[in-house]
């Protein structure tokens, strides 16, 4: 399908046809004092040549380093057929086409990413994807809202052991709509929400309740409680899991009693680079009773009118080329990309590969806190059953060992003194699969020499 | 043509209103609506208890192609809500004047009924609808 830009005679006769002087006249309704004029501090524009090697430049800036950061974005291993497979010119594309029913190979993909995070999960639906993890928390929180229409107080309780990066942005999305994010404390020896907290809100109106799993510290929260507490006070209850843990974990539709409502995350460690960052992509699945509303579509599976199979989109009544400002969310454009190679990642792995690959990171974290905590001054913070993270502390602040490993070719750690100051010296370590008993020991000797010298 | 009962009144964005022998009013959408929006697959339908303005979004019909709301034609407390059309939404579109009545009204400011059209003038909304 090509893409073709208006051409300056297109603009003219449209601009003609619906009366209209200048394109610009079509915003006179804002008022001129609103309106942007000249854009200044934008640099000149680059040709192709000039951008490439600036971005070689900023590439190579990167380096190679040896990584032991997580805290929301992980390094796994992509098989090489993934990205060969994405790149394929039927897959290349980043969206839905606009009539979708056009691309049926781009539409079973999505259904089959649609089967896989639903069995993921645990949960009965899945959209067709979101922007990230961290939007993808505030949709949640947003339809939580919608969906339970006997709360009237629109107020949502996140324990501070949600990922920090993820309560900002859903603090910016959902606060000019009046949603009211409260933060509950987590216990100081175990790094878990502190359960205590929930007493003061028993009795109240409550939209709902999210629990992180594994938490932002890499432990394991007792999620079964809270969903339970949750429900048996008129909450809805809202995971926020890491797609690859729950090859080992139990699922957020098995939670407690009755399993969550809805389940969202960050699809990145299925196959998507780190990439400094970006793009992501987020999934949400929930149960069958909110799918009304549910953001985003869902892509079906039907039959032609000859009986044969076939897919098509369906649930899209509430976007928002349909339903304008009362759209279930103001987010249409679905990763598609990130999500092709995150479903080409899982039907490669498949459910043991996965397993594996959870269960490696697992064992390596537990060989990386054995290997640094015998280092003097060094010692883990929280006990208790975590996943690939572990906050470790030291006796001097980390900012500067950070520095000084970096030196060395290594990434050491998410250095919690800003998001979290009463944990002291601080440092949130990650090993997946990738890092070698070898990266480890090298770890462990660069730290030795820089706590050493410091 | 579609139909249009002459014992009903109606408002521009194809509500209907019937004024009940108790004093209550029923509410749904005209059979012109259920065919301009094709088969229907979810009618979300507001809570009983609630007060609704006039002219308010009163409740949510889906089709396959849209979402569009409702409007509440006059003002009061919403006393009743057709609780078959959860699972049978195609009701709308069977019998939009009988069986597919979305929810029932106690009015808050009768003198709001007199504002609406009649059968007449609505058929010619129908009309110039095309």
């Amino acid at each position: 399908m090509p893409f073709i830009p208006h051409t300056e005679s297109d603009v003219r006769e449209m601009l003609a046809a619906i009366g209209a002087p200048s394109i610009d006249a079509l915003f006179d309704e804002i008022p001129s004092s609103l309106r942007t004029r000249e854009l200044t501090g934008i640099p000149d524009a680059l040709n192709e040549m000039e951008v490439s090697r600036l971005m070689h430049a900023r590439a190579q800036r990167d380096g190679t380093p040896l990584n032991f950061i997580g805290a929301g974005a992980y390094e796994h291993h992509i098989p090489a057929a993934i990205w060969a497979i994405v790149t394929r010119g039927e897959f290349y594309s980043a969206y839905t086409p606009y009539q979708a029913e056009a691309s049926q190979g781009t539409l079973q993909l999505l259904y089959e990413y649609q089967t896989m995070m639903t069995r993921l999960t645990g949960m009965q639906v899945s959209n067709a994807s979101l922007y990230d993890g961290a939007s993808a928390l505030a949709e949640a929180a947003l339809m939580a809202v919608r969906a339970h229409r006997r709360s009237k107080s629109a107020r949502i309780l996140v324990p501070a052991t949600v990922n920090p990066t993820y309560r900002a942005v859903a603090n910016a999305i959902t606060e000019g709509q009046n949603l009211k994010l409260d933060v509950l404390p987590y216990e100081r020896s175990k790094g878990t929400f502190d359960p205590a907290s929930l007493e003061s809100y028993k009795g109240q109106d409550i939209t709902a309740v999210v629990i992180q799993q594994p938490n932002f510290f890499g432990q394991l929260e007792d999620v079964d409680a809270l969903t339970d507490w949750a429900h048996a006070n008129g909450a809805l209850a809202i995971a926020v899991v890491n797609p690859t843990s729950l090859a080992i974990l139990k699922p957020p539709g098995e939670w407690g009693a009755k399993g969550v409502d809805i389940v969202v995350g960050d699809g990145q460690p299925l196959g998507v680079p780190l990439s400094s960052g970006g793009p992501y992509f987020g999934f949400m699945t929930v149960r069958m009773e909110h799918v009304r509303q549910m953001p985003g579509r869902i892509i079906g599976r039907t039959v032609d009118l000859d009986g044969k199979p076939g897919f098509t989109l369906t649930l899209q009544a509430r976007e928002q080329h349909i339903r304008r400002s009362k759209a279930t969310s103001n987010i249409c454009t679905n990763q598609g990309l990130l999500v092709t190679a995150a479903t080409i990642y899982m039907s490669i792995m498949g459910p043991r590969g996965l397993e594996r690959v959870a269960a490696a990171s697992q064992a390596q974290t537990r060989a990386l806190v054995d290997a640094l905590t015998r280092i003097p001054g060094v010692t883990l913070v929280f006990d208790g059953p975590r996943f690939h993270e572990a906050v470790l502390r030291f006796e001097k602040p980390v900012a500067p060992i950070l520095d000084a490993l970096a030196e060395r070719g290594i990434i050491g750690g998410y250095d919690l003194s800003r998001h979290y100051p009463e944990l002291g010296n601080a440092l949130l370590v990650c090993a997946t699969e990738m890092r070698t008993h070898e990266d480890i020991e090298l770890y462990a000797k660069a730290l030795t020499e820089v706590t050493a010298d410091a | 043509m579609s139909s249009i009962p002459t014992d009903l009144k109606y408002l521009e964005s194809h509500e209907w209103i019937r004024a009940e022998a108790d004093g209550t009013v029923t509410v749904g959408i005209s059979d012109h609506a259920q065919e301009a929006l094709g088969d229907l697959v979810f009618v979300e339908v507001p809570e009983t208890g609630k007060s609704l303005e006039k002219g308010a979004a009163a409740a949510v019909v889906e089709s396959v192609k849209a979402a569009s709301d409702v409007y509440s034609p006059v003002s009061g407390e919403v006393i009743a809500v057709n609780e078959a059309l959860k699972g049978s939404p195609e009701l709308v579109n069977q019998d939009p004047y009988g069986e597919g009545w979305l929810f029932k009204l106690k009015l808050s400011n009768p003198a709001e009924l007199e504002q609406l059209l009649d059968a007449a003038a609505y058929g010619k909304v129908v009309e110039s609808d095309g």
